[in-house]
C-alpha cells in the first residue's frame, strides 16, 4: 500500500515576473506505507519544496498529491487533517519554539487537534520518553535548553500530532555527532513504536545510509533516482557527476578493493565494514597459520 | 505570499534622477512639498505639477509604478474629497436637495485636495523609487549634521534606520517561515473572533522576537569585534558629492518655488 503517491507534481513561482522558476518539475514519488526514506540533493534541488506539498502546505501548479488514495487539495476543508496526519518538521525548528513550558509547546499541535486534556498529557508524556525529555523538564522553559534539547522539543512538537508519515528537513544540521546518533535514533524509535512512514531530507549520506531503507536524489527539480539504499550508492560515478557523494566509508572501501583487498562491494556504514575486515584478517591469520 | 511585500520600494535604474545626489533629492522633494502647499489658488499648484512631472519624465521610471504607490490611497482620496464638498460652505450654491447643499468653495477645495495629494504621492515616491534606503539615511546623517553641535545623537539614528531597513527583508522571511511551521503544527490564523485570532498571533509573534533579539545580539558583536565605536573618526565608503546636475536641478526647483511664491502673494 502506497500512503502517500505524488502524481506529475510541478511547481513554478514567480509566474509572470522574470523571476519565474520551477522549483519541481514533473514528479513521479510513491512512498509506501511504512518506508523510510533517506532524500538528498544539492541545495536549491527542490527538496524542499517537494516535501512541503505532501502536507499542503504549498499547492501543486500541476499535478496532484495523493494521501491514502485521496487527493489532498480535494476538499480544502479537510486540510488540517492532513496536516496533523502528515507531521513536518522544518530545518532549525527550535526557532518556532514560543510557550512558556516545554509541554505547552509539545501540547500545541495535539491542542489544535481538539483532543482532551487527558489525551494530550498521554501524548506528551509519550513522545517525551522518546526523545529523552525528562518530566522536571518539561516544566521549564523551552529558552532557557540547549540548543540540541530545544530541537528535541520542537521534534517532540511534532510527534506528539502522532503522524502517520513524518518528514523531517535535515533534523540534524548543526548538532555535534553525538547529538546527532541520538536525534536519528529517537526518530527509529518513533517509527518503531508507531508504524509511521519516514521520511528523512539530509546532506549526510553516512546518516541516511545508516537509518533509511530507501533513497531518493533529487536533482535541479526531479527525480534523479529513488531505489533502496543499496542500489543507489552502488551507482556512485553517476552521483558523483551531479556532485552527491557515497558515503565516506563507501568511498575507503572502494579504494581497498582497487588496492586489491577482497572486501564486498555493497558497504554503506562503519559496521558492516568493521565486520567485512575483521572477516578478511580472521581469514589471512588463518592462511598464515597462525 | 509575504516575500512579495516591497518594502522602501527602490526601483534600480540609471537615470540622471537616480545619479543626483540624495542630499538635494531630499531638500527638493521638501522644497516641493512646501510649494504644493503654499497657495490657497489652483494657480499655485501649477508648480507642482510642473515639478512633479518634469522629475518623472527624467527619471524614466515606468508610470504603472507610480500608479501602483497611488492606486493604494484612492480609496482615502475619494473619502476625503466626498468630505470636503459635502461639508464646506462658502461660495454660491450648486445644488441643493433637501439638506444636502453643494456649494462651489467645497467643489473646489475637493478639487485642490485631489491634485494635492496625487501630486505628492507622485513626486514623494519618486523619491523612494530613485534612491536606494542607504542613500536617503547617508543623505539625512548629512543633512543632519548640525545638529551634532547640540549634542543629537545624529550617527546614531541613521545608523539604526539602515539596520532596520536591512533587516526587514529578513524579518519578513522570518515570518514566512515561522508561521509555514506553525501551520504544519495545525495553527489557524483566520479562524474565529477578533480575540481568538489576537491570540493565534502568539505563536508566530514570541518566536519572530526572539529570533529578532538573536539576530539583535549577534549584529553587535560582530559589529563590536570590527571596532565600530560610533562616527568617531569614521570616514565613508559612499562619499555624497554635488555634481553640475545637482545644482542644475536645485536651481530650477528654486526658480519654480520662487514663482509660486511670488503667485501665492499676488493672489
Amino acid at each position: 500500500m502506497a500512503v502517500i503517491e505524488v502524481k506529475d507534481l510541478t511547481y513554478r513561482y514567480g509566474i509572470g515576473t522574470p523571476f519565474e522558476k520551477t522549483a519541481v518539475d514533473h514528479v513521479q514519488l510513491t512512498i509506501p506505507t511504512g518506508a523510510y526514506v533517506g532524500i538528498i540533493g544539492h541545495t536549491g534541488s527542490g527538496k524542499s519544496t517537494l516535501i512541503q506539498h505532501l502536507n499542503g502546505l504549498l499547492q501543486p501548479t500541476e499535478g496532484t498529491v495523493m494521501l491514502d488514495g485521496k487527493d489532498i487539495w480535494a476538499d480544502k476543508a479537510e486540510m488540517r487533517q492532513v496536516r496533523f496526519r502528515v507531521g513536518l518538521v522544518f530545518q532549525y525548528p527550535e526557532y518556532q519554539i514560543f510557550e512558556e513550558t516545554v509541554f505547552r509547546d509539545i501540547a500545541f499541535g495535539p491542542k489544535n487537534m481538539g483532543l482532551s486534556e487527558d489525551e494530550i498529557h498521554a501524548r506528551v508524556k509519550e513522545i517525551a520518553g522518546i526523545v529523552g525529555i525528562s518530566d522536571d523538564m518539561l516544566e521549564h522553559s523551552p529558552f532557557l535548553l540547549s540548543g540540541g534539547q530545544k530541537r528535541r522539543v520542537a521534534i517532540a512538537g511534532v510527534m506528539a500530532m502522532r503522524p502517520e508519515v513524518l518528514i523531517l528537513d535535515e533534523p540534524t544540521a548543526g548538532l555535534d555527532p553525538r547529538g546527532r546518533e541520538e536525534i536519528l535514533c529517537e526518530i527509529d524509535l518513533y517509527r518503531k513504536k508507531t508504524g509511521a512512514t519516514i521520511l528523512l531530507v539530509s546532506h549526510s549520506m553516512e546518516d541516511v545510509a545508516r537509518h533509511a531503507e530507501h533513497i531518493l536524489v533529487m536533482n535541479k527539480g526531479s527525480v534523479f533516482c529513488y531505489d533502496t539504499v543499496q542500489r543507489v550508492f552502488s551507482r556512485a560515478g553517476e552521483l558523483q557527476k551531479i556532485g552527491l557523494a557515497v558515503p565516506q566509508i563507501t568511498r575507503v572501501c572502494a579504494a581497498l578493493r582497487q588496492n586489491g583487498l577482497a572486501i564486498d562491494e555493497n558497504i554503506y556504514t562503519v559496521e558492516q565494514a568493521k565486520e567485512q575486515l575483521l572477516k578478511l584478517l580472521r581469514q589471512k591469520g588463518v592462511n598464515r597459520g597462525c | 505570499m509575504l516575500k512579495d511585500i516591497t518594502i522602501g520600494q527602490f526601483f534600480p535604474g540609471d537615470s540622471a534622477v537616480h545619479k543626483m545626489d540624495a542630499r538635494f533629492k531630499l531638500c527638493m522633494t521638501l522644497l516641493f512639498i512646501v510649494m504644493l502647499f503654499m497657495g490657497k489658488h489652483l494657480y499655485s499648484l501649477i508648480f507642482g505639477i510642473v515639478f512633479c512631472v518634469l522629475a518623472l519624465v527624467l527619471s524614466k521610471i515606468p508610470f504603472r509604478l507610480i500608479w501602483k504607490s497611488i492606486r493604494v490611497l484612492l480609496p482615502i482620496l475619494a473619502v476625503t474629497a466626498v468630505l470636503d464638498i459635502f461639508l464646506i460652505d462658502g461660495g454660491d450654491t450648486v445644488f441643493k436637495w433637501h439638506f444636502i447643499e453643494i456649494t462651489s468653495d467645497g467643489v473646489k477645495t475637493a478639487l485642490l485636495m485631489v491634485i494635492r495629494i496625487l501630486v505628492l504621492l507622485a513626486g514623494t515616491s519618486l523619491l523612494t523609487y530613485t534612491t536606494s534606503p542607504i542613500a536617503l539615511t547617508d543623505a539625512i546623517e548629512r543633512l543632519l549634521n548640525p545638529l551634532k553641535k547640540i549634542h543629537v545623537p545624529v550617527h546614531a539614528f541613521a545608523m539604526m534606520m539602515t539596520i532596520a531597513l536591512r533587516f526587514i527583508p529578513t524579518l519578513l522571511e522570518e515570518t514566512d517561515k515561522i508561521m509555514t511551521a506553525q501551520k504544519a503544527r495545525g495553527a489557524s490564523f483566520s479562524e474565529g473572533n477578533l480575540l481568538q485570532r489576537a491570540r493565534s498571533l502568539v505563536p508566530i509573534l514570541v518566536p519572530l522576537f526572539v529570533s529578532a533579539f538573536r539576530r539583535a545580539e549577534e549584529l553587535a558583536t560582530a559589529m563590536e569585534c570590527r571596532c565600530y565605536r560610533g562616527d568617531v573618526g569614521r570616514t565613508k565608503m559612499r562619499q555624497l558629492k554635488a555634481a553640475g546636475r545637482d545644482y542644475a536641478a536645485m536651481a530650477v526647483t528654486l526658480i519654480l518655488f520662487g514663482t509660486a511664491l511670488v503667485v501665492k502673494i499676488i493672489f
